[in-house]
């Protein structure tokens, strides 16, 4: 085998911050080269280095024995260079083969259909990636619309294939099949970079890891020579506990209890179809799903944030269905919502503020409607201790700050009120292992002092390790609930398909 | 306090470049920038009296500026300052003439909460009704309001039920008991800026110290994150709006009770205007709305001397206020300069 890659002493530097700093990377041919990092390690820049999007500082860049000086992603593509990015680049009312032919379509005076379609076919064949030319994209999977990316890196003739997250959208089994197309390609010969912070996805599908640390490659590795605990702790420089210890599980009274709750949306769809289940003190009941089953739906009804077609909520046995949201934190609910930026944060209020979004005018910190800014800024400063959030002067605004910190905000304020019931909705997304390894910690430390915690989270492996109890949903409704301590990754991605997994032992029951 | 000196580095940064492009312009048209700004800056400033009449001026500035500020703050865009402003004019001269035998104490105070309502009703009931419930965008609602409040001026005044007797369309002079006094005589400078003073130091105190203003401006920045964090979105909508028209209102009234003492015809006062041009000078900070009114109000008052003196057209005066906006709102081209600034220099200093 020889490098199909060289990246050599990549430095990009932008106003504050050394983005790639003597970076070194070689990909050999057919080799699938996992590059793992924290957010901010530096991965994006590199990847838009190679793909031509950004030109470093210094360094030099070899692709096929020939050194490259890419002024734009055009010049990458045609040296054989691909990249799916993490959001789909397709146009959703156009077929796949207009999505793949875009931009290099097949010449003539008009657009040449059937041409189009053939060389598609093609494709697919060659590369075992079955695909209906002729399907809108916006009626495919999101398995299958990554797929069309991947094929329009083909139709461009790529050698290498850069993978940018490419699981984050995924279901297990999509993740599955992904993962033998990859392993297939590279059997083909064609090198996949494959970018990733989920430890266990890397372990099971790279043949090579490059380990990145702001900005820096602190390691190349053999995956076959290597660890989980090993990767993480080069990722973060630090000892890291990867899988967070679960004290027993001690259930007490039930907190909350949802009962055939169902919502309706503004347009009348229904996206919550009578949901119920209960959560106990000391409990972390896990909402496992695919986006968009409403998992989400289904907590903002809850919270009062969007209004219930029909069915109750209770806590402690009183009935709390119509009590406006204000009133559901007074009686002890705390929320992590899903977006922080959108729905968390007021993000141009500075830390301080954001820290009592929720309690500025309880009489904690507000006297005849006036704002008592010394108790404001004296909570400030012990919760920024607390739960260390960086950089520590509270009078900043919530914008500056990393997600992580950001997150540590909206934990500050929503776990500093010892609620009785926690609703945490993708409380680690987008974070990296440090944080979420803190992030776990103190979820599980709510739930040992005998909250109540709903987690909903789109990430299995955060929903297995965490949860007490597990509820799958899939298209708005609760598929089964599951023992957490028994469930297998199977069972819980076939539910979350919409299938029961065993139907004739369920009916036997 | 290192922070006022960044807030402030924007507006005085527009403001410097906009009279360095004002004297190129002069050098081109063949004027002498020196003397027009000497004489614009004595026309403003030089006397007691030409001060006076600057203050004077921005009175109704910093007012309707401040109920810009308010919505601005709230993420409104309230544009009809302008029709607020006409329908307290209406109102303060209304209770001015009408109610007879009043001491000063009472009648004054009466006809300002008067206008005050009035105002905040034309804004708050139906822009702020209409966004908050229904998505109807303020920008529409605000201005249409404002036409109906000005044509609405023009029904009362010419032959309608406020018109004066005669055949001039005015409204009567109001009552002794109502006029707010000058401060400086011959000049129109009241002691109604010493309202305007306490309306600014108010509103900074409701927007930055209270659960009211907590409450504004979380939804001005971020109506999702405030509703999850259970606050009412709609009240919010309707209570800035709401607070946003009483200021322009009292604009209105004190522009009456301390300087016209009778309603005139008239198109426009311009103010409601110029107000939104305060608020983003000011960049809706309640303390910096008086000096930016006072700086439009400068502008206004020193164009004439710089006409007579310099025969620089007064209308050079408004391309200053344009070339201030330009900058104020295209802040993103004062920050390139800034970082390509900080940069080269950087770049200096590591060779």
């Amino acid at each position: 085998m020889s490098a199909l890659l060289e990246v050599k002493n990549i430095t990009k530097v932008f106003p504050r911050v050394r983005a790639n700093d003597g970076v070194n990377l070689t990909v050999e041919e057919g080799e699938i080269h996992a590059i793992l990092g924290e957010n901010g390690a530096g991965k994006s820049t590199l990847m838009n280095i190679i793909y031509g999007l950004y030109k470093p500082d210094s360094g030099t860049l070899k692709f096929n024995g020939e050194i490259l000086n890419l002024s734009g992603s055009h010049e990458a593509i045609e040296k054989g260079i691909g990249m799916v990015h993490q959001h789909f680049m397709l146009i959703p009312v156009l077929t796949v083969a207009e999505n793949i032919v875009l931009g290099s379509e097949p010449k003539g005076i008009s657009y040449n259909v059937k041409k189009a379609n053939e060389s598609i076919i093609e494709i697919s064949k060659k590369y075992k990636l079955d695909i209906d030319p002729e399907a809108k994209v916006k009626d495919l999977t999101v398995g299958l619309q990554q797929r069309v990316e991947i094929l329009k890196a083909f139709y461009r003739n790529a050698k290498l294939l850069i993978l940018d997250e490419p699981t984050a959208m995924l279901t297990p089994q999509e993740t599955e099949e992904l993962f033998a197309i990859m392993k297939d390609l590279a059997k083909k010969g064609i090198s996949i970079i494959f970018i990733s912070h989920k430890l266990e996805e890397v372990m099971a599908i790279s043949d090579k890891v490059t380990v990145m640390r702001r900005g820096k490659t602190v390691g190349t590795l053999n995956t076959k020579d290597t660890t989980e605990q090993e990767l993480a702790n080069l990722m973060v420089g630090r000892e890291v506990v990867l899988r967070v210890e679960k004290t027993d599980y001690k259930p007490g009274n039930v907190v909350i209890s949802v009962k055939d709750l169902s919502v309706v949306d503004m347009q009348g769809i229904v996206k919550v179809k009578n949901v119920s289940f209960d959560i106990h003190e000391g409990e972390i009941f896990g909402l496992a799903g695919i986006d968009g089953n409403g998992q989400f739906e289904l907590i903002e009804a809850i919270m009062g944030l969007r209004p219930k077609k029909s069915g109750t909520v209770s806590m402690q046995g009183k009935d709390i269905t119509n009590l406006t949201t204000r009133e559901l934190y007074k009686q002890g609910i705390s929320y992590i919502p899903q977006d922080r930026q959108i729905d968390g944060l007021v993000l141009d209020f500075s830390v301080a503020e954001n820290l009592i979004l929720r309690e500025y005018n309880t009489p904690t910190y507000a006297r005849n409607g006036v704002i008592q800014y010394k108790k404001v800024y004296e909570n400030a400063k012990i919760k920024v201790q607390e739960f260390d959030i960086r950089p520590t002067d509270y009078m900043l605004k919530a914008r500056g700050l990393s997600g992580g910190n950001q997150q540590k905000v909206i934990l500050a304020r929503e776990v500093g009120y010892n609620p009785k019931f926690l609703i945490a909705a993708q409380p680690t997304r987008g974070m990296d292992v440090g944080a979420i390894e803190y992030i776990h910690k103190r979820l599980l430390e709510m739930r040992d002092k005998g909250s109540a915690v709903l987690l909903v989270s789109l990430e299995l492996e955060e929903i297995m390790s965490l949860s007490d109890r597990i509820g799958v949903i899939h298209n708005g409704e609760i598929m089964d609930i599951l023992d957490g301590t028994t469930a297998t990754r199977e069972q819980i991605g076939m539910l979350m398909a919409g299938s029961r997994y065993d139907s004739n032992a369920r009916e036997a029951k | 306090m290192k922070n006022a000196i960044k807030e402030l580095y924007v507006p005085v940064l527009s403001v410097i470049i906009a009279i360095i492009i004002g004297s190129i312009i002069m050098i081109i048209t063949g004027f002498n920038p020196i003397t027009a700004y000497v004489s614009l800056f004595i026309g403003a400033f030089g006397s007691v009296n030409n001060i006076a009449n600057t203050l004077a001026n921005s009175v109704p500035l910093i007012l309707t500026g401040l109920g810009v500020a308010i919505s601005f703050r709230a993420g409104l865009f309230n544009i009809g300052a302008e029709g607020q402003y006409w329908i307290g004019a209406i109102v303060g001269v209304w209770i001015g003439y009408h109610f007879q035998g009043l001491p000063w104490y009472i009648h004054i105070p009466f006809a300002l909460v008067a206008a005050m309502i009035a105002g905040g009703l034309w804004a708050g009931i139906i822009p702020g009704f209409a966004k908050a419930y229904t998505g109807a965008h303020e920008v529409i609602t605000t201005m249409m309001m404002s036409y109906i409040a000005i044509y609405f001026s023009h029904f009362l005044l010419e032959f309608g039920p406020m018109m004066e007797k005669g055949s001039i369309p005015q409204s009567p002079k109001i009552q002794a008991s109502a006029v707010i006094p000058f401060m400086v005589k011959n000049t129109q400078l009241s002691y109604g800026i010493f309202i305007a003073l306490i309306a600014a130091a108010f509103v900074y105190w409701l927007m930055f110290k209270t659960t009211w203003g907590f409450e504004m401006r979380a939804v001005g920045l971020n109506q999702r994150a405030s509703k999850y964090a259970g606050m009412n979105v709609p009240f919010n909508i309707v209570l800035s709006l709401g607070l946003s028209g009483m200021f322009a209102g009292l604009a209105g009234a004190v522009q009456m009770l301390g300087v016209q003492h009778r309603l005139y015809d008239s198109f426009t006062s311009g103010y409601g205007y110029t107000a939104i041009v305060v608020a983003l000078l000011a960049k809706n900070n309640p303390i910096g709305v008086i000096f930016a009114a006072i700086l439009f109000a400068a502008l206004g008052t020193g164009s004439q001397l710089m006409q007579l003196n310099a025969q620089v057209p007064g209308q050079l005066a408004d391309v200053i206020t344009g070339l201030i906006i330009f900058f104020v709102a295209a802040d993103k081209i004062i920050k390139l300069f800034r970082e390509k600034f900080a940069k080269s220099s950087k770049e200096e200093a590591s060779v």
